[in-house]
């Protein structure tokens, strides 16, 4: 067979639009019943990009990477990928494209070399069904059934049967949950890999960090609408401080436990505040001048607190400055 | 890696034939359960000689002209004891000597009560005189074909091939489904007509070490007869197969999950196990029924299969069967692909 390395892809068929973006959609539109999961989204990811949607469970992050992977047909707008779209170039874009679905289950009585013998067998080019195992480090499980394989191995055979076509794009439908965190840094070693070689890696994600660690750019979906989109710098840049300082007080008999906001805000340093589930939250430039004075302030009002930490700024604070929702309530 | 093991129809055959003989209760049931159903039965309805069947008579007399058949065993006993006899089954027949002649007690809804009574009649007027206007001899046969092992074996081949290919095909394509394996394929490049033809590929494989091991016992331990063309007993399995796996495959076009495949497997197979025929024929089910039970894929299977095996029918001479079990293998199949659920 032909042993192209994981970075070489080759075609039977020439890239009628190799200028083309990786990912194109348009005005996109799905509803189930009478719930909108997908509500007129436009996305545009460039080739060799690591692009992720980020957003809690019932964002509709899978179902707009399902109809990406033409799984499931919009009710409305237009999708390409590599130029070609689900309409007219269905076989062709199977061949070149990867995925990685949420609740795939291997069986369980087959070795993870079979599994991937099957899966190679459906594409024209590929790498060999050796480098797939060496890519996603299961060189020891090789003859092992999947039944006897732990939920991290499980999701890298699951990221093998994707790369084993070569694909130029490649999408991965929340690749680590349920995972312990070792599997986790695990698996996104394995995807730095890939970003490396080049591929272009469309990802979802409800772990910020994840999407932090991993992403060029992050889209943050909440009901079926991107609320939010740019690199994670950017993203984090865009709530006007790089740290939140965090706190709560004690409630004291007949003793005020509001603080007096506007002379909160006022201090030099201070950008935002917001209050999320009873905890108080400051968006703060300077750390080391800020938070002298926010004690000072804060005992001058007379508050006792119960809480106060700080800790440098991430995607969840700007989901939550997005939304007024945590992203793990759901 | 060789050619074939690139192939795609190749992987996804060996993938389904692995899958299967790694299931060891799947060999359980296609392999060994039908060899034991075969040496039960075998055993239950051995061919055993002619019963001698009790009776008794109120006279010493009597009972010494009943003693004289071969086929009975005659003891003496007065009326109520005769009766209390009869009524707990320790005697088939009781023989009362009247002033005018004989009353014989005996039970006429049971065959061997007359059989006894038949024998005794015979007996006592003989042992009065009474000459055979015409001489008479018997000729005992005991000839295998005719024996309930015989008629049972093919019933149970029939049996076979519906139950693998249900169970085969039904059960691993709803696995495959309810595990989002099949999803995970339809959004691989994979020939969907392949996959399908997958299953085909394995059933029939399996078939021909099925059915040859099952044949091959009834052959060597009960010497069950082959009267018509093997090939054409090949021929016979291939279809009912194909027709039950179109059935199969239909059945499990839509279920979601395990447990509505199970029931609707069941719902499918259970009316056939008791109207086709297997342990006993079909046409003892009454005339209104009769549309029905003819009308039913493992009614013809088994039909076709009895010809085939006990009579030597020959192909041409099994339209009807033949005519049943390709409508039960087209119209399911074309359904089928239309309500196939792929995700």
């Amino acid at each position: 067979m032909t042993a192209t390395g994981a970075t070489a892809v080759s075609h039977d068929v020439p890239n009628p639009s190799a200028e083309s973006p990786a990912l194109l959609l348009r005005g996109v539109r799905k509803a189930f019943a009478d719930v909108v999961a997908v509500d007129r989204l436009d996305l545009e990811v460039a080739r060799a990009e690591c692009f992720g949607l980020l957003g809690p469970n019932g964002a509709g992050k899978t179902t707009t990477i399902e109809i990406c992977e033409g799984l499931t047909a919009p009710d409305e707008g237009t999708v390409e990928l590599l130029g070609l779209n689900w309409h007219s170039h269905a076989d062709e874009l199977r061949q070149r494209i990867g995925v990685q679905l949420q609740e795939t289950q291997f069986p369980d009585k087959l070795s993870v070399e079979e599994v991937l013998l099957l899966f190679r067998s459906f594409f024209r080019h590929g790498i060999s069904v050796d480098e797939s195992i060496r890519t996603a480090q299961l060189e020891e499980k090789r003859a092992a059934r999947v039944g006897t394989l732990s939920g991290g191995q499980k999701q890298r055979i699951a990221m093998a049967c994707a790369l084993v076509g070569a694909p130029e794009l490649l999408f991965l439908d929340e690749p680590t949950t349920g995972l312990d965190p070792q599997a986790r840094r695990h698996l996104w070693d394995l995807v730095d890999q890939l970003k490396q070689a080049g591929r272009t890696i469309i990802l979802t994600t409800h772990y910020m960090e994840e999407a932090e660690r991993l992403c060029d750019r992050v889209a943050i979906m909440d009901h079926g609408r991107v609320l939010a989109l740019a690199t994670p710098q950017q993203l984090i840049a865009s709530i006007g401080g790089e740290h939140i300082v965090e706190f709560a007080f004690t409630p004291h008999d007949h003793e005020n436990t509001a603080p007096d906001i506007a002379m909160l805000t006022a201090i030099p340093g201070v950008q935002s505040h917001r209050t999320v589930a009873g905890l108080h939250q400051l968006s703060v430039r300077e750390l080391h001048t800020a938070v002298p004075r926010i004690f000072a302030e804060l005992g001058r009002q007379g508050l006792h607190l119960s809480e106060f930490r700080t800790h440098s700024a991430t995607l969840e604070d700007v989901f939550v400055g997005l939304t007024g929702r945590n992203l793990r309530d759901e | 890696m060789n050619k074939l093991q690139r192939s795609s129809l190749y992987q996804l055959s060996i993938t389904r034939f692995r899958l299967t003989l790694r299931e060891p209760e799947a060999i359980f049931w296609v392999f060994i359960f039908p060899i034991l159903l075969a040496v039960g039965l075998g055993i239950a309805f051995r061919n055993r000689p002619a019963d001698v069947l009790q009776v008794a008579a109120t006279t010493p007399q009597l009972t010494r002209a009943l003693a004289a058949d071969n086929g009975l065993a005659a003891s003496t006993m007065d009326q109520p004891a005769g009766s209390r006899a009869l009524a707990n089954g320790s005697i088939l027949l009781l023989a009362i000597q009247q002033p005018d002649g004989i009353i014989y007690q005996f039970d006429d809804t049971n065959p061997d009560a007359r059989t006894a009574r038949l024998l005794a009649d015979r007996a006592l007027q003989t042992a009065a005189g009474r000459h055979n206007p015409v001489p008479s001899t018997d000729r005992l046969v005991h000839e295998p074909g005719s024996r309930y092992i015989d008629f049972v074996v093919p019933g149970l081949l029939g049996m076979n091939l519906m139950g693998s290919a249900i169970w085969g095909i039904g059960f691993s394509i709803v696995e495959a489904r309810q595990k989002k394996l099949l999803k995970r394929l339809v959004a691989s490049p994979m020939r969907r007509w392949q996959f399908l033809a997958a299953y085909l590929i394995a059933r029939l494989t399996l078939l021909v070490l099925e059915v040859v091991a099952f044949l091959g016992f009834a052959r060597l331990i009960f010497g069950v007869p082959f009267r018509g063309s093997l090939w054409q007993l090949a021929v016979l399995c291939v279809l009912a197969s194909l027709s039950f796996s179109a059935l199969g495959l239909l059945i499990s076009s839509r279920a979601r999950t395990m447990e509505a495949a199970s029931g609707l497997m069941n719902l499918v197979m259970l009316p056939m196990w008791i109207l086709s025929g297997v342990f006993f024929s079909a046409s003892r089910f009454p005339a209104v029924l009769q549309p029905i039970v003819r009308a039913l894929p493992l009614t013809a299977a088994i039909d076709a299969l009895r010809a085939n095996m006990l009579q030597g029918m020959s192909l041409q001479h099994l339209l009807a069967p033949i005519a049943v079990l390709l409508a039960w293998l087209v119209v399911p199949f074309a359904v089928s692909l239309r309500i196939f659920r792929w995700r």
